[in-house]
């Protein structure tokens, strides 16, 4: 008797996603410490398909249903695209240092911006750097959890190659680097991307992230960020997220925090239709500090997914998680924030939180938070708080003649300020202007709506 | 025309059947300071918070005319752009809220409502920095939030601080003098004594007959179960002073 191999039914952008590995994988040879990569995240996206409700992780936020089709892979940006994009930035404030500029997903040096990277900072070709450092191959290649995510499969499915950026030890940046990855207009791509940032011991770095794109284009957007923060390091990271509105974005972001390091790290959302951030962090060394902060403001029928994992692996670290949400509409949001305390990972201190702030009757919100305890020496809290603007609160401002929409503006970025307030203790000037920048996107969000 | 009439208004809880307010009369005059007086819980706090526009109320009979306009259909900050001002009882922390903004946001509002463009910083500054001083209000607590960290007392002057840049036509002062020190009673009673005028009202809610020392009443009206139920000059609050509610209450009940 024939034992037929069980065939499990493939949606259409499944389809398509096997169809465009096959297709990439026949056009585009690329070098042989990505072939690896690609074929490991290629096999583990065949064998589980996309993400759907009944996969735990993916609970809020089911791909299968989310992503109905696959848009065909980007392709490199051709003169036409590369004048738009001039143009697309011409009007993006930088915040920060030197611009490093990806162009659906590809690295585009020669629109680099805002001067020569400061002494101290490489920028470089992954792959090449795989092929010939193996810690550089190792990293890219993900820690267990990180590897087991299907949005980081897909990722390394259709990588064609990514950026290094090495911050050398002991450096002490002025201002961060600014890195916009935007996406080109016209007939909507899958972009792929990956950065990896590797900040060496001593160094004190920051780097902020704009993701921006074409509004009423459906494109879909997978990007990866590896971190690397060393012993006595401190990197402060922040995200910009505001992609076009139908756009499909999906995020990683996974860091391995060294000893007496700093990681700071805060995403604003305001983009995208569907979105979900990932984040995998993880103390490698002791008496580091992690702050992991988020607000994200949605609207319409947005729907936005923060899913983080903080692994407490070492003794006597750190970490804060600090989201917040603001929804209007009939937004969805979530947060799944998990806190893994290690057998070893005596002395952690853990403490998370996730506010929400219902501006209409529609929105709904998704609170899951678990603490994972192994060690029995540790402090660890997590708490949510989810309901519209104290009404005294809008009583008070009201009665001193502010008019409803301004004082509710007022009373949102207050909430907003909590998660943005001491971002980065750092001496980057360039917090400053992100923590500003950030603080602004706040007030024009509350100002746009109605 | 009176600055405000009151006729036969009922309120009460909006989310419970409990009335507070009976069909109370009151009526001010331009240029007129009218003290209230009476019981815990007879209503006053009330009162102020529906002639403010607070939602946890619901008025189910009479009218409120500020200038002969009736102003109960109006949203709060209707309200106070048409020249009403509360000086809150208790008035609230607002973090995050920063006080200079806040402020700022208030008078702006008013301006604008006015016709007028927003204040220069430099000038919203000077103005506030002046009214401030004369308060006693220390450029430390101009940079906190908005009544975070401050003690009774100091909320307190913030509340004239506030009705001193807004310049009311109608300011009600829910006892604003609890919680004060003899001096900041005293300058408090001052700021208020320096914007009266002949078209502007203050109805002044208190329980001791010592702020109305500071700030001489024209009128002196007692409120008992939601009603009005007695008016006299200055000299009825001295003989409530002396005796107490229970005679007055005792008749009109
Ligand atoms: N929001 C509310 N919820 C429940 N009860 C209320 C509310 N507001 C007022 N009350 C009740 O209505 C009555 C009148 O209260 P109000 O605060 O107006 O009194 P008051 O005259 O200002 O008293 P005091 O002199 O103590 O300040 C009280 O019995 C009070 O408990
Ligand atoms: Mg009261």
């Amino acid at each position: 008797m024939v034992m037929n191999a069980i065939t499990p039914i493939r949606t259409p952008a499944e389809q398509a996603l096997i169809g465009a590995f096959g297709a990439l994988r026949d056009s585009r040879p690329t070098s042989a410490a990505l072939e690896g990569l690609r074929i490991d995240g290629f096999a583990r996206f065949e064998a589980s398909g996309l993400p759907h409700r009944r996969v735990e992780d993916w609970k809020y936020t089911d791909l299968r249903v989310l992503m109905r089709e696959a848009r065909p892979l980007a392709v490199a940006p051709d003169a036409s695209v590369l004048l738009a994009a001039k143009v697309a930035l011409g009007r993006l404030k930088r915040v920060g240092g030197s611009r490093i500029v990806l162009v659906d997903g590809f690295h585009v040096p020669d629109l680099a911006d805002g001067g020569a990277l400061p002494e101290g900072v490489t920028v470089s070709d992954l792959a090449a750097a795989m092929a010939q450092r193996p810690e550089i191959a190792a990293l890219v290649t993900g820690q267990p959890a990180t590897r087991a995510n299907i949005a980081f499969a897909l990722n390394n499915a259709f990588l064609t190659d990514g950026l290094l950026i090495e911050v050398a030890p002991g450096t002490e940046l002025g201002h961060a680097l600014d890195l916009v990855s935007i996406t080109s207009d016209g007939a909507p791509r899958l972009v792929t991307s990956r950065v990896v940032v590797v900040v060496g011991a001593g160094a004190s770095a920051g780097i902020v992230e704009t993701h921006c794109g074409p509004a009423g284009v459906e494109y879909q957007k997978n990007v990866v960020m590896q971190v690397v923060v060393h012993d006595g390091a401190t990197l402060e990271h922040g995200r910009r997220q505001v992609e076009g509105d139908q756009a499909l974005h999906l995020a990683t972001l996974e860091a391995s925090v060294g000893a007496e390091a700093h990681f700071d790290s805060l995403t604003l959302t305001t983009g995208a239709a569907v979105s979900r951030s990932q984040l995998f962090v993880r103390f490698a060394g002791e008496h580091s500090n992690v702050t992991l902060r988020g607000v994200s403001m949605l609207k319409g029928r947005q729907h936005a997914d923060t899913a983080l994992v903080m692994e407490h692996a070492v003794p006597h670290c750190q970490s804060r998680e600090t989201f917040k949400h603001i929804l209007d509409g009939e937004a969805h949001g979530v947060f799944q924030g998990k806190i893994i305390v290690q057998p070893v990972a005596q002395k952690t201190d853990g403490r998370m939180m996730s506010q929400t702030i219902m501006l209409a009757e529609g929105p709904s919100m998704d609170n899951k938070p678990e603490l994972e305890i192994f060690a029995d020496d540790v402090a660890c809290a997590h708490g949510c708080t989810c309901g519209e603007l104290d009404a005294d609160l809008m009583f008070y401002l009201k009665a001193r003649g502010i008019p409803h929409k301004e004082a509710e503006a007022l009373l949102v970025e207050a909430f907003a300020r909590e998660a943005i307030e001491d971002f980065g203790a750092g001496p980057l000037a360039v917090v400053e202007e992100l923590r500003e920048a950030m603080l602004t996107s706040v007030t024009d969000w509350m100002r746009a709506r109605s | 025309m009176s600055l405000l009439e009151i006729k036969n208004l009922t309120a009460k809880l909006a989310e419970e059947d409990k009335q507070i307010l009976n069909g109370l009369n009151l009526t001010v005059e331009k240029g007129q300071v009218a003290a209230i007086m009476g019981p815990n819980g007879s209503g006053k706090s009330t009162l102020s918070y529906v002639l403010a526009g607070r939602e946890d109320y619901e008025v189910t009979n009479g009218e409120a005319l500020l200038d002969g306009e009736n102003i109960l259909e109006l949203s709060p900050d209707e309200r106070a752009a048409k020249g009403l001002f509360l000086a809150f009882q208790y008035p609230i922390e607002i973090p995050g809220v920063g006080q200079m903004t806040f402020l700022k946001a208030a008078l702006n509002a008013q301006r604008r409502k006015n016709g007028l463009d927003d204040m220069p910083t430099p000038e919203f500054m000077k103005l506030v920095n002046g009214r401030a001083k004369e308060l006693g209000i220390s450029q430390d607590m101009l940079r906190r939030s908005v009544n975070v960290g401050f003690s009774g007392g100091e909320k307190k002057r913030n509340e004239i601080l506030q009705m001193a840049l807004l310049q009311p036509k109608l300011a009600i002062l829910d006892e604003t003098d609890s919680g004060l020190d003899i001096d900041a009673l005293k300058i408090v009673a001052d700021g208020v004594n320096a914007m009266r005028s002949p078209d502007r009202g203050f109805v002044v809610i208190t329980h001791y007959q010592r702020l109305l020392d500071y700030i001489k009443p024209d009128v002196v009206h007692v409120l008992s179960a939601g009603r009005i139920i007695k008016t006299g000059g200055p000299e009825l609050a001295l003989e409530l002073e002396a005796k107490g509610y229970a005679d007055i209450v005792g008749k009109a009940a």
